[in-house]
């Protein structure tokens, strides 16, 4: 990474907002260490307890498992789509891409409905009972399902931005087929899989759905039964800090494998296209892996909610679409998306242009409260918004913020990815030329970073389109989402009715997902 | 840029869409409801109705609700907690005020707070659902200290998450002691009980022959009647006194923190008159029994008088559920 604009001091109102936008992300973890101080001595024996150590080394494996289970299945799918002849490769990314729209507690309701006691599987085969599906990997294939796309967005994207020409001089130089993709394409994105793996290990730290739903005990679960055993917030926040500690490990390993990866470019500027790798006899074998992915992770759910779906059409009750929870879902999220963004923007040009300790240090900060389940996150604004703040209780405002505290390191990535590839003497330039260092974030940094920037702001809204514990609790009265609807319906095991708002809410996600996933090479149309 | 003046007007619209509607519910009543929706709106739209107070609700989980009061402070934007059982009214009890005696006198005295802070709304008894395919009603036993016998191995399920199943081995702690409880657990386990997260899963396993027996509350049977009416399925109540024969409660409380205290009293009054009583007899989609004297339970139940849980006070059971909760942790149902 280059010194950016001269190596020289940010100028302080970047370093204000920076510093102002990280110091309330922080929030969540300031309440914790607040609850843990008044909870004294008890709590640092809770820590030391057996089945704490039990939980960690469950919710490690849990997320050990899912991380790496997402890259093998999202890696050579995004090779198959961006770089060989695979017949029909815009259809299956685009699919492959899809099951982001699903929220995980509908994945693990999917594939319980299809694999669960009488579920459709069972129906099908006539059999008296099935392995039980529950448990470690229950949990693992419903949070592969749901957070795979992270890893294959990006890895597609990143392989779009390749310079062919190394991989070229490799081949000129006789080096075989495997033997490029293994040394020169793979380690380029590197920091792409490396990126889309903290995602996907930050969500599976965080969720609480799935491990829910499969019985699988890992530490959100145990925090959740902490505050249900109502009297004492001091074990749970105890085990939420533990999972912070597990997030910062999880920063610092990311960070390590980041910078081990290459960036290299040959020419700046716009990039070339590269010349589709043909498959040849693997062909079919590509066909029959992209086709069971699709199959496993968009199909199996759309069958299990079609068949629900039916079975809600044909019982006596009439089918209400649910108009206003879904324009309630879209104001909340697309409010949320597009203030992430914004708070992400000062943080990322810090970070990227202004390289110091310092700004590293803030940059990673802001990851702190990603890895806290929602009801977390929840409990402590519900503290210090009830507190401190009570005009902005329980109003848009506050669950807004919310989603942006929780999905902000979405935005930041996004954000990133894009700022890595602006030239810096561009901006250089403008100011040079006159323009102030806001006028040239403005009007110069976020419209070359655009693609970007839309990204990130997608990633959130899908992610803010999908939450449940923070809307539950945060929400103003009589806000329904499509979330809370779908939550109220489960509660009470209306499944059949539940299929109409959660196909609502994949049907109003899918477009946004066209903005994560489009192709912004020149020359390829896409967003502009 | 046009993609961002796109986005700006987007957003832009979309709020003021989102915002509308969120200023106009000055002076009217906010419940916390840990009470399903589907099953208490009803109830809520005929108070309404009745008496013109606009009563906003904020549904959720009752433990999560009562977190939220005690995380506001003297702040909360809640009038009326509505509980789905008398553990999470008990852990916010001292936000509570004391409810109007007339109100109290409506319900007998086990069925409420000890200190008059809350009162029960609707009750409920634990049962054991069986499956009459592979059951006589003489065959399922008569006490929950009976499921540990090597007969029933891999046969019951229960719902150790659950509110209700917790609120269960309390009454079986400060009825039996807890030494014969922790016992009851290890044996319990040793049968192999199948875990399921909430009662209606239980009593369809039943149903459909995958287990004999689940401990659940009464009121689920007619859920799944309801969707499955020929399901082989059937409540036996267990004997009086026994842990597994306890009467609980969902009940409601004022906040002391209300501006509105009038009125707040007045929908828990409501809550107990004879109409928001004779809901639960007659359209509740849950068959709850009603608390107040006169009004019968729905019919094919047994009255409520007859039926004589363990001798507790469920004032107690918030402050219990701590030590619960770390009994089944230490037995192993919680991991």
């Amino acid at each position: 990474m280059s010194r950016g604009a001269g190596g020289n001091r940010p100028p302080l109102p970047l370093v204000l907002a920076a510093t102002v936008i990280v110091g309330l992300l922080l929030l969540p973890l300031a309440y914790l260490v607040l609850r843990v101080a008044s909870g004294g001595g008890r709590s640092l024996e809770l820590l030391f307890e057996r089945q704490t150590l039990d939980l960690v080394l469950r919710t490690i494996l849990l997320v050990v498992g899912v991380v790496a289970t997402t890259i093998l299945v999202a890696v050579p799918l995004a090779w198959l789509v961006v770089r060989t002849d695979l017949p029909g490769r815009r259809a299956w990314a685009t699919a492959a891409a899809l099951p982001l729209v699903i929220p995980s507690y509908v994945a693990a309701l999917c594939l319980l409905g299809f694999f669960g006691e009488k579920g459709l599987l069972q129906q099908a085969l006539g059999v008296e009972r099935l392995p039980d599906p529950t448990g470690y990997w229950g949990a693992l294939a419903a949070l592969t399902l749901s957070t795979y796309p992270y890893v294959f967005l990006l890895t597609q994207a990143a392989l779009r931005d390749l310079d062919p020409g190394q991989e070229e001089a490799a081949r000129s130089l006789g080096a075989s087929r495997g033997r490029v993709l293994f040394r020169i394409t793979l380690p380029s994105v590197r920091p792409a899989i490396s990126l889309g793996g903290l995602l996907v290990a930050l969500y599976t730290l965080s969720d609480f759905g799935v491990v829910s739903l499969m019985r699988y005990d890992a530490l959100t679960r145990a925090i959740y039964l902490q505050y249900r055993s109502l009297f004492d917030r001091t074990p749970a926040a105890v085990l939420g800090l533990v999972l912070v500690a597990l997030t910062a490990v999880a920063l610092a390993l990311e960070a390590r494998v980041r910078s081990r990866g290459r960036l290299y470019r040959t020419s700046p500027g716009a990039g070339r296209v590269a010349k589709p790798i043909p498959l040849g006899r693997w062909r079919i074998l590509a066909l029959v892996w992209c086709s069971a992915v699709v199959g496993m992770f968009l199909l199996l759910p759309a069958l299990v909610l079609g068949y629900w779906l039916e079975r809600a059409i044909v019982s006596d009750r009439a089918i209400e679409l649910p108009w206003r929870e879904a324009i309630s879902s879209l104001s909340a999220s697309g409010l949320a998306a597009a203030f992430a963004v914004v708070s992400a923007l000062p943080v990322a040009v810090l970070a990227l242009r202004y390289p110091s300790r310092r700004s590293r240090v803030l940059e990673r900060l802001s990851f702190a409260g990603n890895a806290l389940p929602g009801i977390v996150i929840a409990l402590s604004l519900v503290f210090f918004a009830a507190r401190y703040a009570s005009p902005v209780y329980q109003t848009l405002a506050l669950l807004v913020f919310a989603y942006v505290v929780r999905f902000f390191p979405q935005a930041l990535s996004g954000v990133e990815s894009s700022l890595i590839r602006v030239n810096p003497r561009v901006e250089e330039a403008a100011r040079g030329l006159g323009r102030g260092a806001f006028a040239t974030l403005v009007t110069v940094t976020a419209p070359l970073a655009r693609s970007g920037i839309l990204a990130g702001a997608a990633l959130v809204f899908l992610s803010a389109m999908k939450e449940l514990p923070a809307t539950l609790l945060l929400r103003p009265i009589g806000f329904e989402t499509l979330a809370t609807e779908i939550w109220k319906l489960t509660e009470v095991g209306a499944y059949s009715r539940a299929a109409v708002p959660a196909l609502v809410l994949i049907g109003v996600s899918t477009p946004v997902l066209y903005l994560v996933s489009a192709d912004r090479r020149p020359g390829r149309g896409g967003v502009d | 840029m046009r993609v961002f003046a796109g986005l700006a007007t987007l957003v832009a619209a979309v709020a003021l869409v989102g915002c509308g509607g969120d200023d106009s519910n000055k002076g009217s009543l906010t419940v916390y409801s840990g009470r399903e929706e589907e099953l208490v709106q009803p109830l809520i739209d005929q108070f309404e109705e009745k008496t013109g107070i606009q009563v906003d609700v904020r549904y959720g989980n009752s433990a999560d609700l009562a977190a939220t009061i005690a995380e506001e402070g003297d702040n909360s934007p809640a009038d009326v907690f509505f509980s789905q059982d008398p553990g999470s009214l008990g852990a916010v009890a001292d936000k509570l005020v004391e409810l109007p005696q007339e109100t109290l006198d409506r319900v007998a005295e086990r069925f409420r707070d000890s200190g008059n802070r809350w009162t029960g709304t609707s009750g409920r008894t634990r049962v054991l659902a069986y499956n009459t395919e592979a059951l006589t009603e003489e065959q399922v036993p008569d006490s929950v200290f009976d499921l540990t016998d090597a007969a029933w191995k891999g046969k019951i399920g229960i719902a150790p998450t659950n509110a209700s199943f917790q609120a269960f081995v309390t009454a079986m702690r400060l009825s039996a002691g807890d030494e014969k409880t922790r016992q009851w657990l290890v044996d319990l386990k040793q049968n192999d009980p199948k875990i399921y997260e909430k009662n209606t899963p239980i009593v369809e396993a039943v149903a459909a022959g995958e287990i004999d027996l689940g401990l659940v509350n009464h009121y689920y049977l007619s859920l799944v009647k309801a969707e499955q009416p020929d399901a082989p399925v059937a409540n036996h109540f267990l004997a009086a006194g026994d842990p597994g024969a306890l009467v609980s409660v969902a009940g409601a409380g004022v906040l002391a923190s209300t501006g509105n205290r009038a009125q707040a009293e007045q929908f828990v009054a409501f809550l107990l008159s004879d109409e928001g009583q004779r809901y639960y007899t007659e359209s509740a989609e849950e068959a709850e029994y009603p608390l107040v004297d006169g009004i019968p339970a729905r019919s094919g139940l047994p009255p409520l008088e007859t039926l004589k849980g363990p001798d507790v006070d469920l004032s107690t059971f918030g402050a219990e559920l701590e030590s619960t909760l770390e009994m089944l942790r230490e037995t192993g149902y919680l991991s």
